[in-house]
């Protein structure tokens, strides 16, 4: 199990050398110089000379990218604005803030909508799915399929704006979203979340629904759980201990997945409830041609998807005992 | 169905009952085509310490009779018509928590392929205690001591060590060991095997019959031993019932069916196996056409489209529109009559399986 992580960490940090190499190449490919929005209404080559220089895009790619790494691993204090430990992204072109700064100021909020959502589509996905195998072909399957069906097809910018019209603006039934800090005060932590979760999770608990209910059906036709019912085992315990169990794997998997993703930033919810997490940094970094913010924000969300993916293999050990051994 | 398809009962022996009697049994499907009858109008008993061999093709109703026996059918889809009697007490109608009680208990299983039977996902110590700790009662450490005494049985090496294994990490005939004592845990009665032998090699399969003849002898347990390998059931079996779309078409003893077979399905069966001891270029004659669609079977006698004798029945097109019965004991659904069921035979069937 060590040698497996170990092989993994080392794995997913060249994935995230070559991704910052990729990012690195494709910012200086487009026809874009942060410097000129800087610049300003009385901006003249003079300007602009010294506004790269400042910013050590003079230099040439291969160097910046060399000091960047260089950077990132002992950190600076080669920066106008002030000492940069290690890991150093450098200064927000925009902002002026250490990015590692505001990655660790934003990561709260994402945190806090993706497990809350999480926690909510978990239980009310898989329990709808799991209901729904139990009685399958009966009325109670039909709705939760149908259900899921017109949900998973919904799209969070549809139904965001929506909730918040009618949830928040024209019943005031729930508070405006905002994000609190939870150790200041839990409740309003709590409510300023309730809507992002609930709308969050209604999409993913769909699709949550449809795959616990098929890979419950499926793993239900396997021979080994014909067998325990042959034993004289319950239904019950043959569906939550013999079926449930293979049903693991392909939900850990999309989990771990979907996890990740969003801890990278739910960017389309953050945007929708104007959260200031992760996913809004990304896009303010695209928007500003900001590129220490840029890779910052790209190194952070991939080392968690990678996380979760390194995560989840271990899982499978866990659930599957013939994996233990290869 | 119309009484021309039922079959008179097996009358039982004064004294003791029979430990399992089917009745008449009717399985049917509902599937998107229409209604599967996959058990059409079966009956046959067996007796404590016994061995009824179940021959047939692949679709025959061989398993469906079995699984219907256990009541693991999925009643959503399935109709069940007719009476199974497991000592006495009737199965159809039964109710599902009764049913429990006597699977793995009084009444066990052994599936054919011992891969997917078992899970990948606890041991098989774990898997083979479950059933006992669930029909006795009993604590974990004396399910577990009972698990490691019936790996000992069936033959498995350090059984207190391999207890603790997964199945992926036993060989082929080890899991079938294994499936075995899971089957035998409890003592039941009666012991379902479904192809135990199929997916084993043929070594294994020697060993793994003997054991079940061994363990029969040992526990008393009636068997009803499923299979498509005549070969097989010659060793096994004490009577043989042959199948053919969802009912019986011949039984008697071993030796009564493999030396002297009635039906033309019969003899169909027996020329299409290689026999070691024939000539080299005596052909293997399989039964010419395929099994029929269960979905609308054929009138009359279910094998009369692909049967060579049906011209040699007096009385034109009898075979087509009549149903033939199969009468108790030692019988056979044929119209042909017993003089030309044992000519035809011994005139032209015995030759070519070079029996003396």
């Amino acid at each position: 199990m060590l040698r497996f992580l170990v092989r993994r960490f080392l794995g997913a940090v060249v994935i995230l050398f070559l991704l910052s190499i990729v990012t690195f190449l494709m910012f200086f490919g487009m026809p874009r110089d942060p410097a000129l929005l800087m610049c300003g209404k009385t901006c003249n080559p003079q300007s602009l000379a010294n506004i790269h220089h400042v910013l050590g895009l003079d230099k040439s790619v291969p160097e910046q990218y060399w000091i960047f790494l260089h950077n990132l691993v002992t950190g600076s204090d080669q920066f106008a604005q002030g000492p940069c430990p290690a890991p150093c992204f450098g200064y927000s072109y925009h902002t002026n803030e250490q990015v590692w700064g505001t990655l660790m100021d934003r990561l709260p909020t994402t945190v806090s909508l993706t497990l809350g959502g999480a926690v909510c589509f978990l239980i009310v996905g898989l329990g709808t799915g799991l209901l729904a195998a139990w009685r399958r072909g009966t009325l109670i399957d039909k709705a939760a399929t149908a259900g899921a069906m017109v949900l998973s097809s919904m799209q969070i910018y549809f139904l965001g704006p929506l909730a918040l019209a009618i949830l928040v603006y024209q019943t005031h039934w729930f508070d405006k979203p905002a994000y609190n800090d939870f150790t200041a005060d839990p409740f309003t932590w709590f409510t300023g979340l309730i809507l992002p979760w609930v709308v969050l999770s209604t999409i993913f608990a769909a699709q949550y629904t449809r795959m616990a209910r098929s890979s419950m059906i499926e793993q239900l036709q396997e021979e080994h759980v014909r067998t325990a019912r042959a034993k004289g085992m319950s239904r019950q315990y043959v569906f939550f201990r013999y079926a449930w169990r293979g049903s693991l794997i392909p939900i850990v998997t999309i989990f771990g997945i979907d996890l990740g993703a969003l801890l990278g930033g739910a960017i389309i919810t953050e945007y929708t409830f104007s959260l200031p997490g992760l996913g809004q940094l990304a896009v303010q970094s695209v928007f500003f041609s900001d590129l220490p913010l840029l890779l910052g924000v790209m190194l952070f969300s991939a080392s968690m998807i990678l996380l979760f993916n390194i995560i989840v293999d271990a899982c499978y050990a866990f659930i599957d005992p013939r994996v233990r051994l290869a | 169905m119309t009484t021309l398809t039922k079959e008179a009962g097996v009358p039982s022996p004064a004294g003791a009952g029979p430990l399992l009697s089917v009745r008449d049994l009717h399985v049917s499907f509902k599937t998107e085509d229409g209604i599967v009858r996959a058990v059409d109008g079966l009956s046959f008993d067996l007796m404590r310490g016994r061995t009824l061999g179940i021959v047939g093709e692949s679709g025959s109703g061989k398993s469906v009779t079995n699984l219907t026996v256990l009541g693991l059918h999925n009643p959503m889809f399935t109709t069940v018509e007719g009476e199974i009697l497991l000592d006495g007490q009737e199965l159809t109608t039964a109710r599902e928590s009764e049913m429990e009680k006597l699977r793995g208990n009084k009444m066990a299983m052994i599936f054919q392929d011992p891969l997917t039977a078992l899970s990948p996902y606890y041991t098989v110590g774990r898997q083979i205690a479950e059933p006992y700790m669930k029909h006795n009662g009993a604590s974990k450490r004396a399910a577990w001591d009972r698990t490691v005494e019936m790996l000992g049985k069936v033959g498995i090496p350090h059984p207190k060590e391999r207890a603790k294994d997964y199945p992926h990490q036993f060989s082929g005939g080890m899991r079938q060991r294994a499936m075995i004592a899971m089957a035998l845990v409890c003592d039941p009665d009666l012991l379902i095997a479904d192809e135990p032998t199929t997916a084993l090699d043929v070594t294994v399969q020697a060993q793994i019959l003997d054991l079940l003849k061994d363990l029969q002898q040992e526990f008393g347990t009636g068997i009803v031993f499923i299979t498509h390998d005549l070969g097989v059931i010659a060793d096994m079996a004490d009577d043989i019932m042959v199948m053919y779309a969802g009912s019986a078409v011949e039984r008697g003893t071993v030796d009564e069916v493999l030396r002297s077979p009635q039906h033309p399905y019969t003899w169909g069966l027996l020329n299409s196996m290689p026999r070691i001891d024939s000539a080299l270029d005596t052909p293997l004659s399989p039964i010419p056409g395929t099994p029929p669609s269960l979905l609308n079977p054929p009138s009359g006698c279910r094998f009369h489209p692909r049967c060579t004798f049906q011209d040699r029945v007096s009385g034109s097109g009898r075979c087509a529109s009549e149903r033939p019965l199969l009468a108790p004991d030692r019988a056979s659904a044929c119209h042909l009559t017993a003089e030309q069921k044992r000519t035809i035979f011994i005139d032209e069937i015995k030759p070519r399986l070079g029996q003396g």
